[in-house]
């Protein structure tokens, strides 16, 4: 039963990581329709500036917001440059950019940063908290800091103009534009958002599996998995879904197939959700009329 | 009275399919105008144009500044509420962030507060509905809701795309009645586009007949709506 529990609470770790990422990528397929594939590389490169500024002698905490705060001005970056001059290209030009992306950021951070694994460091203490055996220390921050990032995110969206504004852009650009919104900017703003999260994901990732270029392949595919578990329209159903798989996969690979086939439980659940479920847990079904 | 709206020589189309053929119409300051005409006479066509939603060419002023080459936003901001063919509706946001959106430009809180209390006022069904998903409303609440969140912009000039357009008479004649309260209480001006001619000259004060991206014939709404020949050849009833 211990061992259960353990897995179950590592599981949930886990499942944070991977909600955040599939919240990244649920905010960028609300506005464009598709998956980004270089969410998880544009994590892992945030991660290595996050590493870069600690080695640099920063405070982790200063490193952590400094880092969010790069990761979002690059996201803007990246949709400025890279994403806008697509407007109205097919959607396999977008997929071959994303993937194009996903190469240059694997490519740019093995370059600058060498392929040799490096230790990450966590901001939570090595003893694990109230003398408990199920969970450690850092699992439980990552669980704590991933609850924060949500309830900040949804608040944002919920409670601002602007977070109103970036939700109405998002669902209806012509009526947006007829109100007077800046919709490539909110556009800009969502990219920006998502690659900070995304950043976040990658920081709390990088202590439980080291930092390397390869860090996020895995991690956004479970992440993916989570965001259609839950419904790929849907923020808060691609939350739960990312805890899910994150719990899943723990208990699967701990009790069932081992840890070295863990990764299939996420290809898994992507065909199985597609082929019975596809709009997920709580996504729109979506109907065409003809 | 000074035009608010000049329109001279309004080219525009979709593609390589141009629609219109340099139209040329006015509208007065607080006036009501009605553009009338058939199917594919390039109705919507003209107020996508104005807002420049499509690409368009010609000279359109807004109180006597060119507004033709701003992008859709700012010619919102200079205070063009457009209220779009198929209503534009938020659908997945509730009846108040829907009106909330519709004040996005303005920064005056307490100024907007009272604005949303106004257009309650004038369509209480959308305050008895403030927290549902504007997506479940009836057809017509939702066109009540989309003159509303074009008034919440606090507009000079309202565009109107056939309000009427697939609603039962009854909530036709009480959108058309509010209309007409909303032109002369809130000192907007609003240029019209319907397919129902009666009723659109009934309401406004000048019209403009279409007919392949073209005026034809315009006039004042009584001189239009006594004259039979053009009520029998274009209007049809």
């Amino acid at each position: 039963m211990e061992a259960f529990w353990h897995q179950v609470f590592s599981g949930l770790a886990a499942g944070g990581i991977y909600a955040s990422l599939a919240l990244a990528l649920v905010m960028i397929y609300q506005a464009t329709h598709l998956v980004n594939f270089a969410q998880g590389e544009m994590a892992m490169f945030s991660t290595y500036i996050a590493w870069a500024l600690i080695q640099a002698g920063l405070p982790y905490w200063v490193a952590f917001f400094l880092t969010l705060g790069i990761s979002f001005a690059g996201g803007i970056v990246i949709e400025r440059t890279v994403i806008r001059p697509l407007a109205g290209a097919s959607v396999l030009a977008v997929v071959i950019v994303f993937i194009g992306l996903l190469v240059i950021f694997y490519a740019m951070a093995g370059w600058i940063f060498s392929y040799v694994l490096k230790p990450f460091p966590s901001p939570f203490p090595a003893e694990p908290p109230f003398g408990n055996k199920y969970i450690g220390a850092h699992e439980l921050g990552v669980i704590a800091v991933t609850l924060v990032v949500l309830v900040l995110l949804f608040a944002f969206f919920r409670y601002t103009k602007l977070g109103l504004a970036m939700r109405a852009a998002a669902q209806n650009p012509v009526s947006s534009r007829l109100v007077g919104i800046r919709v490539g900017w909110m556009l800009a703003l969502g990219w920006g958002l998502a690659a900070a999260v995304g950043a976040v994901a990658g920081m709390m990732v990088a202590p439980l599996v080291f930092l390397d270029p390869n860090m996020m392949s895995g991690i956004l595919l479970y992440a993916f998995a989570g965001a259609l578990l839950g419904g790929i329209d849907n923020p808060a159903g691609a939350v739960l879904g990312g805890f899910l798989v994150g719990v899943l996969e723990n208990l699967i690979g701990a009790f069932v197939i081992g840890n070295e086939l863990k990764l299939s439980v996420a290809l898994a659940l992507i065909v199985g959700v597609l082929v019975v479920r596809p709009h997920g847990l709580f996504g729109t079904r979506i109907v065409t009329r003809v | 009275m000074a035009a608010l709206l000049e329109v001279a020589g309004l080219r525009a189309g979709y593609g390589a399919g141009q629609v219109l053929h340099g139209l040329s119409f006015a509208l007065e300051e607080g006036g009501i105008a009605a553009i009338l005409g058939a199917n594919g006479a390039g109705k919507t066509t003209t107020l996508r144009a104005l807002c420049n939603m499509i690409p368009a060419a010609g000279e359109i002023r807004l109180a006597g500044e060119r507004i033709d080459r701003l992008a859709t936003e700012d010619i919102v901001r200079r205070g063009v509420g457009h209220v779009p063919d198929g209503r534009g509706t938020f659908v997945h946001l509730t009846v108040e962030e829907n009106l909330r959106l519709g004040a996005y430009t303005r920064t005056d809180k307490a100024a907007v507060a009272t604005g949303m209390e106004t257009v309650y006022g004038y369509f209480p069904r959308l305050a008895e509905r403030r927290k549902q998903q504007a997506g479940t409303l009836s057809g017509g609440e939702q066109q009540m809701l989309a003159i509303s969140r074009a008034l919440m912009l606090q507009p000079r000039l309202l565009l109107l795309d056939e309000p009427s357009f697939g609603l039962a008479p009854l909530v036709v004649e009480e959108i058309f009645a509010i209309m007409r309260k909303i032109n002369r209480e809130q000192r907007v001006a609003v240029l019209l586009v319907e397919q129902n001619a009666s009723l659109a000259l009934a309401l406004a004060d000048h019209a403009y007949l279409l007919e392949t991206g073209r005026v034809v014939i315009s006039g004042t709404a009584d001189e239009i709506s006594r004259d039979e020949s053009i009520r029998r050849s274009y209007l049809g009833y």
